[in-house]
């Protein structure tokens, strides 16, 4: 039976990863996802749960040595945020490529610099071409939800691919919260054991890591971008038998209060939350406003945005990073791939909020709702000074 | 020059037991693509050899990798995985812990595999060396083989770390004002000695039959261990192919890359060396990367080689065990 407890959300995903009984974490401590790696490790000293615990000498290790163990027919997972995920960006494209559906937790953290360990999401959005899967998580019970589907995703004989699940850093990370944490029985029921396609083993040896020539590199792009296309159908169904089994529902983008409104914002990860009081608010004084809540960030759900801003007159894309010299925030820039062909769509603006883990307070939504259709260029940093 | 423990003679003993001794079986299979006279090709040949079928391995990228594994062709068929270039140590931290913890759930039949990682000097002494450190010192059941021919020979002979004083390369070239490599060449075995892991060893597929023993002692010991491979690089080093296992004799007779083994902090050197040396020049002369040196230079590198030689058999006849 599920348990409703009140826990700091890192330590709860540490207890969720835990549930799913990884053979082999490997991490290395950066703030703000540290708890949950640390977490784990108690776990382990405690006998609760049999792993191997490698206390790696950096990120880019941490990465590999998820690589290796998961070459060998292991789950792996590690965590890590921001300059962390930096350190191991070399390794993530290989993963993804190589098959391995490593399952990593990210503490979201602002890039340095200046130097900030706060929260956004300019860590995530350097990796969203590199053939990972990525999950975006607005509350503690999505994290530890999430955390569980991603290894049955991952691991899925269609899916084979790298996984992560995305917290904002302090702001879910560092909070506590009342949550139903599954029991191992459940979770057992859920997730069955990895049964990898090639596995590191002399009873059936495997070339992996292969030099890709000319010849060849572009057809395992391919192959690896379908994979992900695919991995769709795989991530709806998951959620569809969590849902079944655990009773709460999951899609690639959820509407709050959309029915009617003309104004609608888009948000990703804990903001939403904040969002939502904003639109309650504002729809108690009678404006229209509603709010979408994108879950799954890759594979982009293009078909599920098109539906949803239907009827929608101006749609606020929020970023929590800056593709700097570019169209503004990464999100509105796959927003606005989306829809462009549609012959009706709504105005789009693009308000980067929250950057390096400046509050963003329901005034401040309620406000960027008010000043829908006054947008100058293609975006705006909302609250900057000077 | 005495050392304590009477260094075997092999090069006598070779002809005679060589062909009995070796595995048959091929791990590291022909039909790859490796230059003439590549030692690194021919070590790791020998070197699966003495590991055997239940070995895992885990590559760095570099020559081995690009030789031997352009898809869909493999030379391996040992279970292989290559990753990146800094991170082989780390990967094949995570086969060995993966192998580990398999076994223990049943996953994996109740069999010991051994995890070997494999990388050149690049990949070991320079971008890998963080990765090596934290694998060696996590303790990881875990052979590591260096391949240090001396410069990074898969991107073109540009100078690393490894490269000795004086060598000629795309990135330290000798000219009109410079000698070319100015540094002398990073002790990496005795960084791995600090390590206090209970086997580290330098070795040469020029003496294949020590080379062996090498890998199979260290393989039967349940921990860290390292093996520093001077594989000659023609291509790189300017010299003929034909002479890729006698440069490696000279290598070794001249005190250049004396072989040696630390085991529990023992020193032993377990080929002996010709008492006075052979001249760094007998070595020097037979490689193009040394071509522009004087004989003041050549002196230079004389002296510290003498040097070098007689710091390591001061630790062969001193050395204590730190396990008694």
């Amino acid at each position: 039976m599920s348990k409703r407890i009140g826990m700091e959300i890192a330590l709860a995903t540490a207890e969720a990863v835990a549930l799913c009984r990884p053979d082999v974490i490997a991490a290395y401590p950066i703030t703000p996802n540290t708890h949950i790696p640390e977490h784990l490790s108690d776990i382990v000293a405690e006998g609760r749960l049999d792993a191997e615990f490698i206390c790696v000498e950096s990120e880019h290790s941490a990465m590999s040595a998820c690589a290796g163990a998961s070459g060998t027919g292991a789950r792996a997972f590690t965590a890590t945020s921001s300059q962390g995920l930096l350190y191991m960006y070399e390794v993530l494209g290989i993963v993804s490529s190589m098959r391995l559906p490593v399952v990593m937790a990210i503490g979201n953290r602002a890039i340095s610099g200046p130097i900030n360990i706060w929260n956004d999401h300019s860590d995530i959005m350097t990796m969203r071409d590199l053939g990972w899967l990525s999950l975006f998580a607005a509350n503690g019970q999505e994290a530890v939800d999430m955390m569980i589907q991603s290894f049955k995703i991952a691991e899925d004989a269609a899916v084979q691919l790298p996984i992560n699940v995305n917290l904002d850093g302090f702001q879910l990370t560092h909070m506590v919260e009342a949550l139903f944490l599954p029991d191992e029985k459940e979770v057992d029921r859920f997730l069955p054991r990895r049964k990898p396609y090639a596995a590191l083993h002399p009873d059936h040896p495997v070339t992996m890591g292969a030099l890709g020539m000319p010849d060849i590199f572009t057809e395992a792009t391919k192959a690896r971008d379908q994979a992900l296309v695919d991995s769709r159908t795989v991530i709806l169904k998951v959620w569809k038998e969590w849902e079944k089994q655990f009773g709460r529902r999951y899609e690639p983008i959820e509407a709050y209060k959309t029915k009617g409104a003309d104004v609608v914002m888009l948000t990703m990860g804990s903001m939403g939350e904040t969002a939502e009081i904003a639109v309650d608010e504002l729809r108690r004084d009678g404006v229209p406003v509603g709010l979408l809540k994108l879950k799954l960030w890759r594979p982009f759900p293009f078909e599920e945005m098109k539906k949803a801003v239907r009827g929608v007159k101006t749609l606020i894309v929020t970023d929590r990073c800056c593709s700097l010299g570019g169209p503004g925030g990464p999100l509105a820039a796959e927003v606005r791939s989306a829809l462009y062909a549609e012959a009706a769509r709504p105005a789009i603006e693009n308000a980067l909020i929250g950057l390096g883990g400046r509050d963003v307070t329901v005034d401040d939504f309620k406000q960027m709702f008010r000043q829908a259709g006054k947008s100058k260029g293609i975006y705006e940093f909302y609250g900057v000074r000077g | 020059m005495m050392s304590t423990a009477k260094p075997i003679s092999i090069v006598e003993n070779f002809e005679i037991y060589a062909p009995k001794l070796v595995d048959k079986e091929e791990f590291f299979c022909s039909g790859h693509r490796a230059c003439q006279g590549c030692g690194e090709a021919l070590a790791i040949r020998l070197m699966c050899k003495a590991l055997g079928k239940d070995t895992v391995i885990a590559n760095a990228t570099g020559c081995m990798e690009v030789i031997a594994t352009p898809y869909p062709a493999t030379a391996w068929t040992l279970p292989w995985i290559h990753v990146a270039f800094p991170c082989a140590a780390a990967v094949g931290a995570g086969v060995e812990a993966g192998l580990k913890v398999l076994r223990r759930k049943g996953v994996n039949p109740d069999r010991y595999i051994k995890t070997v990682t494999i990388g050149g000097d690049g990949g070991t002494v320079d971008i890998g060396l963080q990765a090596l450190s934290g694998a060696m010192e996590r303790g990881h059941d875990m052979l590591y083989v260096c391949f240090d021919n001396e410069a990074y020979m898969n991107t073109g002979i540009q100078r690393s770390s490894a490269t000795p004083f004086g060598a000629s390369t795309t990135t330290a070239p000798a000219g009109k004002a410079s000698i070319g490599n100015k540094t002398w060449k990073k002790n990496v075995p005795e960084i791995m000695v600090a390590h206090n892991i209970p086997y580290v060893a330098t070795a040469s597929p020029s003496y294949p039959i020590d080379f062996m023993n090498k890998v199979k002692k260290a393989r039967a010991i349940q921990g860290p261990t390292y093996i520093h491979c001077l594989s000659v690089c023609p291509t790189g080093w300017r010299a003929k192919s034909e002479e890729c296992i006698k440069l490696g004799r000279l290598a070794v007779e001249t005190g250049v890359f004396p072989l040696y083994e630390v085991e529990n902090g023992v020193y032993r050197l377990t080929v002996e060396t010709p008492d006075p040396l052979r001249p760094v020049t007998d070595y020097i002369k037979a490689q193009g990367r040394f071509r522009h040196l004087t004989p003041d230079e050549i002196r230079t590198i004389q002296r510290r080689v003498n040097l070098e030689y007689r710091k390591l058999m001061n630790k062969v006849e001193h050395s204590l065990s730190w396990t008694e």
